[in-house]
């Protein structure tokens, strides 16, 4: 059996190599890893395409300004390790409804989009509402023993299980 | 610390890729960017995803306040409020279960395939992020400002040493983690 073509490797050997992730990119880069403010300045980008330069001097947008940063780099990074992950493990497939949504309410991929979309929305809403997500807040953050990303993360948590045990338990219970 | 570097931008943009593609692989390889993965632990049936946060925030707290202690390294502690933290986060955390991946995860669920990720969750985002810019003025005038702690670690918030706060959390999150494994989790 080779590592390397492994489908899955031991969450702790994962994380450990994530956490020496975040060495380097506070050595090399002096910042944490984060995503969800690439997907702000993504926003910000298409926004621009239908309405000008004006977007950035949205209150928000001056706070964070919409470039390809590193960060954003990190993002398509992350796509391309995925696929390179996926690829040797031989997981990499088209999955339009995930097993376990289907096993819920069926192969409906209409659903599963709706869903997903709905979803999305309240994750982007809740990212940047927060400042972070569960990169940003939920290990750089809480490695930095940051009181915000303490709280973020045991909310996301809270939330995260009490929608779930509604989603999985009443509506499709 | 290394200042020239991260002073060189086009250096930046490839470090912060080359990272993300370790990053990527490593969240996809953990099962993290799987759908169901992280339903299973927001349904407390499967904990990989906490395992993979904890063992990271372990390894990573440790080399962070190690570096930062022979100048290496600052922090970046984002300022947070009750209005921002705790309510952004819940919202997120409906988010979280209902798309059943996160922003990070769901990059990752894109390279390996899912569908759901790309045309459902990814546009959602955009959307959600780009409502929030908008709202941004009034909100962060209002329920965001409710509460507000700063940019404050928990070391400056009991006044102590960092590592007189990061040893034990390491322990606690060992513990946990030996816990979570011996009951079978």
């Amino acid at each position: 059996m080779d590592f390397w073509t492994l489908e899955r490797w031991s969450p702790y050997l994962v994380g450990a190599g994530i956490g020496v992730l975040s060495w380097l990119s506070f050595l090399l880069s002096n910042k944490p890893l984060g995503c969800s403010t690439a997907f702000a300045k993504t926003s910000g980008m298409i926004e621009r395409l239908f309405r000008g330069s004006g977007v950035d001097q949205k209150e928000y947008y001056r706070k964070f300004p919409i470039q390809i940063d590193w960060q954003w780099m990190l993002v398509i990074g992350v796509v391309i390790g995925a696929f390179f992950s996926a690829a040797l493990s031989g997981s990499l497939r088209l999955e339009w409804v995930p097993g376990r949504f289907e096993s819920a309410f069926g192969y409906a991929p209409v659903l599963r989009w709706v869903v997903a979309v709905i979803g999305g929305f309240l994750m982007g809403f809740g990212s940047r509402w927060a400042d972070g997500c569960t990169s940003g807040h939920g290990i750089s953050g809480t490695l930095q023993m940051a009181v915000s990303s303490w709280v973020a993360a045991i909310s996301f948590f809270v939330g995260g299980i009490a929608v779930a045990m509604l989603i999985f338990r009443v509506i499709a219970g | 610390m290394l200042k020239a570097l991260h002073a060189r931008k086009p250096a930046q943009l490839l470090i912060g890729l080359l990272l993300g593609i370790a990053f990527g692989f490593l969240l996809q390889r953990g099962g993290a960017t799987r759908y169901g993965v992280i339903i299973g632990q927001l349904m407390l049936e499967d904990f990989t995803v906490v395992k993979i946060m904890l063992s990271a925030v372990v390894v990573g707290t440790l080399g962070v306040h190690l570096m930062k202690s022979i100048g290496l390294a600052e922090l970046h502690v984002k300022p947070g409020s009750v209005g921002t933290s705790l309510i952004g986060g819940l919202i997120f955390g409906a988010g979280f279960a209902t798309l059943g991946y996160c922003p990070g995860t769901i990059a990752g669920a894109v390279g390996q395939g899912s569908m759901d990720a790309l045309l459902g969750g990814v546009v959602g985002i955009l959307i959600g992020s780009g409502v929030l810019a908008a709202l941004y003025p009034r909100l962060s005038r209002g329920v965001m400002a409710v509460g507000d702690f700063g940019d404050v670690t928990l070391p400056r918030l009991f006044k102590v040493n960092e590592w007189v706060v990061v040893v034990p959390m390491v322990a606690l999150i060992v513990l946990l983690l030996w816990w979570l494994e011996s009951a079978g989790l």
